[in-house]
């Protein structure tokens, strides 16, 4: 396939790609009907997908450095944004989010707000100038705009710590997903998912990664929005569920009215398998303090422009211009999966707690809800419970247990759609945990490949050799993830947002003032991501082994002190210290307008 | 003052114009969640819900195009966006 030819004919390619892939939605279809197991349909739906991306992958082969790197930056702008927003969306938040909003309401919906108002921090204060920087990575950045090996090590000190946290997450979540469809155990599903995530990123890098990733948000949204609308169609509920679920909201208001939130008895909850959680909280009121939604949307926001793997997509536009724009096109393709994460979590609760519908099993025999199909099925998959705490043969709502993934893996097949959408779910779930993988494992190993191989260890490097040791360091960094996953050490959506703080108490100031303050120099800088990294780490240990936090910040919400802490530290050093000298000074003049060459060459 | 110090001064304003819409609708209002709750709001759903499942989202979409609009016209004014070929 010709490149530039490849560029240009883009909307074809995925247009024909998106009609393939629908057709193959329907001979699944047609094959359920013929009689085609459920298991061969997930397996069929797992192995076509993950196959389309390795060749995406093949394809994509490349040993030119900034093709490596950077995709030869020349990503149009709304391939870029499909592509940030595969990159964006984890596994978290596709499997894990409409289960969060089921279960904690608006206390949770801070991440939404957190999670989207990020971009307009990114759009405003960063992606145009580092774009115009012209850098491979974001250790890159800080290394040039300070100064020094001591800075640009500090820079991929903190990246690691924050995507690392951030990917074994991902690889879990790819093996969980892996291990379902496939039928095989958690701890070899790992190294399945982590096989499939290398084959996308180890040839081309993120030329593979960015074609890959546009491939898996058409997969990701198809099997998001699809069983969503169906669902609501089918309840009745209305044809356009995000403009017409008012009604439903309320419903479930009066129904928490009419049965109340009945606390369980320790002694109780202790027969609850792990992990599952009953409905104890408001669906739609408000139900958190204004702090306690504050700072957790602004941790969000904040690590949102401090995680390198998004900002090194936009690395990746021909232009200045094209980065600015092509946020704003990310941030539209998230909108479109995360607007639809509280309809489904609508009409997911409502089927299950409405007496009056034929889904609804509150109020029912506990022998009777015991003896349906899927309770029985996600039951046995330990994502459901149910127990007669109470003792009157009835299920109550304190009474019925879930699984925050059930909202989206379940509900589905609780709702009666044919199991073709729950195989469709899966290869969505897959796609979004493998393309979040990619980015987190490619950021990383291009960090320790060239900001400490080659501009730290050795400069002389040639191209070949800078590209050999970035994909062993990929192969490793991979492994080490997936063997930490294995392990199970913490859930997925906790891991995730640690992720979030850790980027923001390191990186978050020393970035932003970098392009804003010219007086920021490179002792404030050091001092600001060591000191920030250091005092939030110490912080979440504090609250992990039994402090009491202060000011409502918890363990996680604590990039809010550790970032902080990193700005204080930063200006003060700063202003002590002598200012930078005339030559950076001008280096930051040139950064602040779009004309005129990178600062870094296309080749360095 | 030379052009780049204007240039720079304009889009610093646009930055503060943009950061305080996004004040706004990413923390301002919800530290009145609880009284927004009694309102109706779009398509009926309560105020407060409706701004963290579809309203604040929206509201950062199109003041992210927004803010590119205007900046690329700051760029224009100043002669300082980027030819085609670069």
């Amino acid at each position: 396939m010709m490149k530039g030819n490849f560029i240009d004919n883009l909307p074809k390619v995925y247009g024909i790609y998106t009609g393939g892939f629908i057709a193959f939605i329907i001979i699944m279809a047609i094959g359920e009907q013929m009689g085609m197991t459920s298991k061969a349909i997930g397996i069929c739906f797992v192995a076509f997908t993950v196959a389309i991306y390795a060749i995406i992958g093949y394809m994509s082969r490349t040993m030119a450095a900034d093709a490596y790197y950077v995709a030869g930056r020349q990503v149009p702008t709304v391939f870029n944004g499909m592509a940030t927003a595969a990159d964006w969306m984890s596994g978290a938040s596709f499997v894990a989010m409409a289960g969060g909003i089921y279960f904690k309401g608006y206390g949770y919906m801070a991440l939404l707000v957190g999670w989207t108002g990020g971009y307009v921090l990114v759009a405003s204060l960063l992606a145009p100038y580092l774009r115009k920087f012209g850098c491979y990575t974001v250790p890159d950045f800080i290394g040039t705009r300070y100064g020094g090996n001591v800075s640009r090590l500090m820079a991929v000190i903190v990246l690691t710590v924050a995507s690392f946290t951030y990917v074994t997450a991902q690889i879990n979540a790819t093996g969980t997903i892996a291990s379902v469809a496939l039928d095989i155990p958690f701890q070899y599903a790992v190294y399945v998912g982590l096989v499939s995530i290398l084959l996308c990123s180890m040839l081309g890098g993120m030329r593979g990664v960015t074609w890959t990733q546009v491939a898996q948000y058409i997969v990701l949204i198809i099997a998001y929005l699809l069983p969503v609308f169906w669902i609501s169609n089918k309840m009745g509920a209305g044809f356009f569920p995000h403009f017409m679920l008012a009604d439903e909201v309320a419903r479930i208001g009066e129904l928490e009215q009419q049965f109340g939130f009945v606390k369980n008895s320790a002694a109780d909850l202790a027969n609850v398998p792990k992990g599952l959680a009953g409905i104890t909280k408001a669906h739609s009121a408000v139900n958190a303090t204004p702090w306690a939604f504050i700072s957790l949307a602004l941790a969000m926001m904040m690590g949102t422009a401090s995680l390198p793997h998004v900002m090194m997509r936009y690395f990746t536009t021909p232009s200045v211009k094209a980065a600015r724009k092509s946020v704003g096109w990310s941030l539209f393709f998230i909108f479109l999966l995360y607007s639809s994460a509280p309809m489904l979590a609508t009409l997911s609760k409502l089927s299950l707690i409405d007496p009056t519908l034929s889904t609804g099993i509150i109020g029912k025999s506990i022998a009777e809800v015991q003896a349906i199909d899927w309770y029985q099925n996600w039951n046995q998959a330990n994502l459901m419970f149910v127990s007669d705490f109470n003792g009157n043969g009835t299920l109550e709502l304190n009474e019925f247990f879930m699984g925050g993934k059930a909202v989206v893996l379940a509900t589905p097949e609780i709702a009666g759609l044919p199991y073709v959408i729950s195989g469709l779910v899966a290869a969505g779930g897959m796609a979004a945990a493998m393309s979040t993988a990619d980015g987190l494992i490619l950021a990383i190993a291009n960090a320790l490949s060239h900001d400490l191989y080659y501009k730290i260890i050795d400069p002389k490097a040639e191209t070949a050799k800078r590209l050999v040791v970035a994909r062993v360091l990929l192969v490793v960094i991979g492994f080490a993830g997936a063997t930490i996953a294995a392990m199970e050490i913490q859930g997925i959506l906790g891991s995730v947002i640690w992720a979030f703080d850790f980027a923001m108490s390191g990186l978050f100031f020393p970035l932003v003032l970098g392009v804003w303050w010219k007086r920021a120099n490179k002792e404030g800088a050091i001092a600001g991501m060591a000191l920030g990294l250091i005092s939030g780490t110490a912080y979440l240990v504090w609250v992990r082994t039994g402090g009491s936090g202060f000011l409502g910040i918890t363990q996680l919400t604590f990039g809010i002190f550790g970032s902080a802490v990193s700005l204080v530290s930063m200006v003060v050093v700063s202003l002590i210290t002598s200012e930078p000298s005339a030559a950076t000074q001008k280096m930051v003049d040139e950064v602040r307008v779009p004309s005129g060459k990178t600062i870094l060459g296309k080749q360095h | 003052m030379s052009k780049q110090a204007q240039h720079w001064e304009k889009t610093r304003g646009l930055l503060m114009m943009t950061l305080a819409i996004w004040f706004v609708f990413s923390i301002g209002i919800f530290l009145f969640g609880a009284e927004m709750e009694s309102v109706t709001g779009p398509f009926g759903y309560p105020l407060t819900y409706w701004f963290t499942c579809q309203g604040s989202l929206g509201i950062f979409v199109i003041l992210i195009f927004w803010f590119a609009n205007r900046q690329e016209k700051i760029d224009e004014e100043f002669g300082f966006s980027e030819r085609e070929d670069d």
